[in-house]
């Protein structure tokens, strides 16, 4: 039989989205019509008397409605945290401080299928990664850190660790309860106390955890929860009596905030912003790094600041991986997050919708290609098709600003030098991702990466004993591990 | 016949990442199949069962029986499907292609000195001429796992090319045994030489070795079809055997390869369950969507 031309041959995948509905029950989710603050152990009703509405992303639908607090409810949860400090978390020896945070973490394994049914109505992130990734590994993190509370003594041999005192914690809307977890489970396990202001699309996990916190008995005020906006948030980090700001989010935000904080006393961590290089080798497994390239910007709809938004490929594989690319997008179930087999939920918030649609406007302006899957979207709610730009060039924006969306903007390159230069040509330095079946090309690109996270043959990979952070404008500190520790105290 | 002027350097087939495949297949798992998806599943999963018995004690009387059960899964259940194949020894075609008639179903033959494939090559191809004489629609050949082991390619492609030229007109399924193969990476390799060699099927196990088929290996092998249908234009059937005996795993690999090769492969010329309780537990699970409760095994015949 003679070679056909490959290019005419295309494969049909439809049968392949189009299953049943499989959607997980929403009576496991039990959330009260309107939430206060929680303040010194107990839900609070804001001094500001005012309430903001939170929706379901996939339906816009309201949920539930919470308080927005002032800078005098800022002021009253401070003072609650400085309080508990200075009466209760700092003297109580450590080992008992460690049962409170294995309890809390017990209580969230027990509680798992509740909480990722919230996660999933209030965030819009597919049941399938609220239920298998985010529940877990936020659980996962207070057991890990609850281990180290009596063993800081090992963490920093020869030194004693002091905690700071109040730690104002601020944090995104993509992952909600697993970054309150990132924040909340080093600060406490090193005798630190909290506020915490979760993100004002993506209060409600957040919130729940508070009656977590209320079920494990925690000393009143150690953890208290304020939700609210940017005010609230400029309120938190201009507070005097915050010993550490600890925030997640833009790198914009994070500027205002150094700013804010200069000349101050306070101690900050940063995860900001990040625009990720997934590096291809022509001698890489090529299925696996196509789906490592799936779930390095599809994960989560693509809101993740490490996600693997710039994908170089070898020209001897381009064309190779590209179709791998696309085959393997014509498989990916959008839509309702609450079903099963959903692998794309909905975009955030309108407003974030809007930045992306806003991208791949600019991206055809550009003049880069673009390709979606041929998935059909629901009529309501925000949802984005999954999409990748070819042909596109390092000067493009697409190429340059985070966009925070499912969306890839593909380049090829020739040789080594040229994609680690092309790789660092950024303001970020996240994480990256290199493909190669050789172990040396790894060692070498991986030491020259000015990344903080380098995956090998593998993408978006978390664990709570692995550190987490950034180079550059991605901010500084990292979360995580032992490291995590070391932005909660004071070395003597 | 040998399907391209362009047989590639073997040794250069693709590297698989075992980490990356193992995770991706047990994606696959994580699809909830439900309502009329997971019946007309279980539907196409029975018409794709290569109903098998390979036993040293088969007789005439075991492979009739077979062969009326292949035709009469469940007459409780009105509309049912039959199974695609019997599968047999060469000693065996006679019978069960008497047994089956016109009725479409289709006799398998395991040749080439089955299982071990330790024979001279004269004797695999008489073996498979045999098979083939006495109506053999499909053959199922083992590849000399030691030549290919051994770094042999040549010697492994010839045999395939010789043994597909035995067929004739017969379908030529050719198992690699996974099982002893020791990596993905000469899975892979093995699943390119019986393809260009020109293979039918691949497929993975006798059912002889423990591990037999994996979803993981099955996905090598998937994958390794869609990279030579792209090269080639030409499609090649998959058969994973062995190992199969639940629905809900049965269900798992056609979501699998509902997504590795698409809609064009989900039927039983292109894709083929080889097992023997797989056809009962499948018939257990459709009751129990139409009746809504589980019946005793003891309602269902165990040819």
């Amino acid at each position: 039989m003679a070679t056909r031309k490959s290019n005419t041959l295309k494969l049909k995948f439809d049968s392949a989205r189009n299953l049943a509905p499989a959607p997980e029950s929403k009576s496991a989710a039990k959330i009260e019509p309107r939430y206060d603050l929680f303040i010194n152990g107990k839900f609070e009703k804001p001094l500001s008397k005012k309430y903001f509405s939170t929706i379901n992303p996939a339906t816009e639908e309201k949920l539930s409605e919470v308080a927005d607090a002032n800078a005098a409810d800022v002021n009253k949860a401070v003072v609650a945290a400085r309080t508990a400090y200075d009466k209760v978390w700092k003297k109580m020896p450590a080992k008992e401080r460690a049962k409170y945070i294995y309890r809390i973490a017990r209580i969230m394994q027990e509680r798992a299928r509740e909480f990722a049914v919230v996660e999933t109505l209030d965030g819009g992130k597919p049941i399938r990664e609220s239920r298998d990734f985010d529940i877990p590994t936020a659980a996962n993190h207070f057991f890990y850190y609850a281990g180290w509370a009596d063993k800081l003594e090992y963490a920093f041999p020869n030194r004693t660790a002091k905690p700071l005192g109040v730690a104002g914690q601020i944090i995104p809307w993509n992952f909600p309860l697993l970054m309150a977890a990132w924040k909340i489970a080093p600060a406490l396990a090193t005798g630190n106390t909290v506020v915490l202001k979760p993100a004002e699309t993506t209060p409600l996990t957040a919130l729940k955890l508070a009656e977590i916190i209320q079920e494990a008995d925690l000393p009143p005020g150690v953890v208290n929860i304020i939700t609210g906006a940017g005010a609230t948030g400029a309120a938190l980090v201009n507070h005097p009596d915050i010993n550490k700001i600890a925030f997640t989010g833009s790198t914009a935000v994070g500027k205002m905030i150094q700013h804010a904080i200069a000349g101050t006393n306070k101690k900050a961590t940063l995860e900001l912003g990040g625009k990720a290089a997934n590096i291809i080798f022509d001698d890489a497994p090529l299925d696996q790094a196509v789906e490592g390239v799936i779930n390095g910007i599809f994960f989560n709809q693509g809101h993740v600041c490490c996600a693997g938004s710039r994908l170089y490929v070898q020209e001897s594989v381009f064309k190779e991986v590209i179709r791998k690319l696309k085959d393997r997008m014509e498989t990916l179930i959008v839509g309702d997050p609450l079903d099963k087999n959903t692998d794309i939920g909905a975009i955030n918030s309108r407003q974030q919708l809007d930045i992306i649609n806003n991208y791949l406007k600019i991206g055809k302006q550009e003049g880069a290609d673009m390709y979606q899957s041929s998935c059909n979207l629901p009529r309501k709610g925000f949802f984005c098709k999954p999409t990748i730009f070819t042909n596109v060039a390092q000067s493009n924006r697409i190429a340059q600003e985070e966009i925070f969306g499912p969306v890839l903007a593909i380049q090829s390159f020739r040789t080594d030098d040229e994609v680690i230069e092309k790789a660092n040509n950024t303001p970020f330095g996240l994480s990256a991702g290199i493909w190669t079946d050789k172990g040396s090309k790894i060692f070498n690109l991986s030491s020259k990466m000015r990344a903080g996270v380098v995956w090998a043959n593998s993408f978006n990979k978390f664990d709570p004993s692995s550190p987490f952070g950034g180079y550059k404008e991605s901010g500084y500190g990292r979360e995580g591990g032992l490291h995590g520790l070391s932005g909660y105290v004071n070395l003597v | 016949m040998i399907v391209t002027k362009n047989i590639p350097d073997f040794t250069a087939s693709p590297h698989i990442d075992q980490v990356g495949v193992e995770e991706r297949a047990s994606r696959f798992t994580k699809r909830s199949i439900k309502n009329e998806t997971k019946i007309n599943g279980l539907k196409l999963a029975l018409n794709m069962i290569d109903l098998t018995t390979l036993e040293g004690k088969d007789t005439d009387g075991k492979v009739k029986q077979l062969c009326y059960k292949a035709l009469h899964l469940h007459d409780a259940y009105p509309g049912l499907p039959t199974v695609a194949a019997i599968c047999v020894y060469p000693s065996m075609v006679k019978v069960a292609k008497q047994a089956l008639g016109d009725s479409g179903v289709k006799v398998a033959s395991v040749a080439t000195a089955f299982p071990s494939g330790q024979a001279p090559r004269d004797i695999k191809l008489r073996d498979t001429k045999f098979a083939v004489a006495n109506g053999a629609d499909e053959v199922d050949m083992v590849i000399s796992r030691g030549k290919f082991l051994s770094g042999e390619y040549n010697f492994v492609f010839d045999e395939i090319a010789a043994v597909k030229e035995a067929c004739g007109s017969a379908r030529l399924k050719v198992i690699l045994e996974t099982g002893e193969l020791g990596s993905y990476d000469k899975v892979r390799r093995a699943s390119d030489i019986a393809m260009y060699a020109g293979a039918d099927f691949i497929k993975t196990s006798t059912g002889k070795i423990s591990p037999a088929a994996t979803m993981p290996v099955t996905l090598v092998m998937l994958e390794a079809i869609r990279d030579f249908y792209y090269k080639t234009g030409k499609r090649i059937a998959m058969k994973p055997a062995g190992g199969i005996s639940k629905s809900k795993l049965a269900l798992h690999y056609l979501v699998m390869l509902n997504e590795v090769l698409g809609e064009a492969w989900m039927n039983n010329e292109w894709f083929r369950f080889g097992a023997s309780s797989l056809a009962n537990d499948i018939l257990m699970q459709l009751m129990k969507q139409r009746t809504g409760v589980y019946q005793s095994a003891n309602y269902f015949s165990i040819d």
